[in-house]
């Protein structure tokens, strides 16, 4: 019987660097994401992760290497309903914009409405669904600016997640959440991982309780990147890790 | 109704009906993407093409529309390139336009037909231009039906929305020109100067009240058509400029939902603590 045909990481990153004018950011690093990982992506401020997620998005070119998704050249990556994105301040356009949790969510299922097409009932149906998921069911009809930050957030990712995309990657989604809101943030990650398989690229400060949750820890600082095993995270915790080009 | 037996009056509510619709449309969606100052400086790029318009001998709404087209596109093209100062790319698109209007005009030889263009004359409106409004109008309707959903995604989020497969460029593209048009016809009739208040204060006066993105468009339309109905009525009646009358007429009435709101929440704290 022949072996089982491998598919492709959900990302590839090879030899990648990137910088901001003469000013480099991280060189030559190489990481991969497999299918169902759960990955914390650790690193100090200005260390690159939001970078690394803008590579990974095809919105950076980088200075060198590549990333692949699926596969493929993340420059020339067209399958976009299989990856959901959601940025570190939430909404570009602000709390306040005046919509409905229900509309916020139906906007991402775009793909499969299709362009200059009407919604249907069906589709919002579904935007309801992905409202239940992240236990936010019975707000579809609140506009956005008369939730709380959590809540905020359990929107924006059920937006994400209204396109049942394979690939999640988020970068600081606890950010300005109170505590309980945080645990039940991670629980539903967690969920998400373990019962649906999504692949999940975390960007996070707060690996002692991401710690819990995730399968792997990347370490984003001095221009490269390592991975932690547990044992490795204390040490994370007081900043004594190794990364090879640490002064 | 007396104000209903002059032909010039039926065509001014025909014209500012439609407009009435047409505006708050483009308005609601510059007001979310934070940029409602699009509107003055397109409306300044108008009057230039007004006035080139009228030095080469050819209709100035046409004018009008050419002038604010290129420049829509020259904020688009500026925006691009200064991604993290968008507002400057409208201040400099304003600035040209205004230097250009102002060295153009000294060359119209009628005046007056260029003033008219500052503050609209929506009671002398030609068949050509009639036609034209009509024309605009419907294109508007249509495209921004057709494209309801990825306008208020790429206003949401423009991000998101390409990470989603909307054609941002594209969408952002017929949006762009879809406003320089609209600016174009609505300089004609309300006015050159005011067309960038009307396409704010109904969308303003929306915020207050409206419980959804949907409803807030509708309520949109419904103040900007309440208050083009009764701004010519009042600048019928009362001897007025009509382009003056129908905006201040908005602007009284955002001021006045402001003030019930704020006496609402009074009495609502007062009623809570008793």
């Amino acid at each position: 019987m022949p072996d089982a045909i491998r598919l492709p990481d959900a990302v590839r990153a090879d030899n990648l660097s990137f910088q901001y004018g003469d000013e480099p950011v991280f060189s030559h690093i190489g990481f991969s994401l497999r299918r169902g990982d759960f990955a914390a992506v650790l690193g100090a401020n200005g260390s690159g992760k939001s970078t690394l997620l803008r590579l990974i998005l095809g919105e950076l070119v980088p200075a060198s290497g590549g990333v692949l998704l699926f596969g493929k050249d993340a420059q020339h990556f067209d399958e976009w309903h299989k990856v959901g994105y959601l940025a570190q301040n939430g909404l570009a356009s602000g709390a306040n914009f005046p919509a409905t949790a229900e509309e916020i969510v139906t906007a991402n299922l775009f793909s499969r409405i299709g362009f200059m097409r009407f919604t249907k009932r069906v589709h919002r149906e579904k935007a309801r669904e992905a409202l239940y998921r992240v236990g936010m069911s019975a707000y579809a009809g609140r506009m956005l600016g008369s939730l709380s930050g959590g809540q905020r957030q359990r929107v924006l990712l059920a937006r994400v997640l209204v396109s049942e995309p394979e690939l999640l990657l988020l970068d600081e989604p606890t950010n300005g959440v109170d505590a309980e809101t945080v645990a039940s943030l991670l629980a539903l990650l967690s969920r998400l991982n373990r019962e649906d398989g999504l692949t999940i690229a975390m960007v996070t400060h707060d690996i002692a309780r991401a710690s819990e949750y995730v399968s792997r820890i990347l370490c984003l600082e001095y221009g490269s990147m390592v991975e932690l095993d547990r044992s490795q995270l204390e040490e994370e915790l007081s900043h004594r890790h190794k990364h090879p080009a640490r002064p | 109704m007396a104000i209903f037996e002059y032909d010039f009056m039926r065509r001014a509510f025909a014209v500012g009906l439609l407009l009435a619709v047409i505006i708050p449309c483009i308005g609601i969606i510059i007001v979310l993407k934070r940029l409602s100052m699009i509107g003055d400086a397109l409306s300044h790029s108008s009057l230039a093409g007004v006035a080139a318009g009228l030095i080469m001998g050819i209709n100035p709404i046409v004018g009008a529309g050419a002038a604010c087209i290129i420049a829509a596109l020259g904020i688009e093209g500026i925006r691009k390139k200064l991604p993290k100062y968008s507002e400057m790319s409208i201040a400099i698109v304003m600035s040209a336009s205004i230097g250009l209007a102002g060295v153009l005009s000294g060359l119209v030889k009628n005046a007056a037909n260029f003033n008219s263009f500052l503050f609209g004359s929506i009671v002398a409106i030609s068949d050509f231009e009639m036609i034209l409004v009509v024309c605009v109008s419907f294109a508007v309707m249509a495209a921004f039906v057709l494209l309801y959903k990825e306008l208020f995604y790429v206003a949401l989020d423009e991000r998101a929305a390409r990470i989603a497969g909307v054609p941002v460029r594209s969408v952002n593209f017929i949006f762009t020109v879809l406003t320089a048009v609209t600016v174009a016809v609505a300089s004609r009739t309300v006015g050159a100067l005011i067309v960038s208040a009307m396409m704010v204060v109904p969308t303003a006066c929306a915020m207050q009240f409206g419980k959804s993105y949907k409803q807030t468009v509708l309520f949109s339309i419904a103040f900007a058509v309440a208050f083009t109905v009764i701004g010519l009525f009042l600048s019928y009646y009362a001897r007025l400029k009509p382009g003056g009358t129908i905006v201040l007429t908005g602007v009284l009435c955002f001021l006045l939902i402001l003030l019930a709101k704020k006496i609402a929440a009074s009495l609502a704290a007062i009623g809570n603590g008793a």
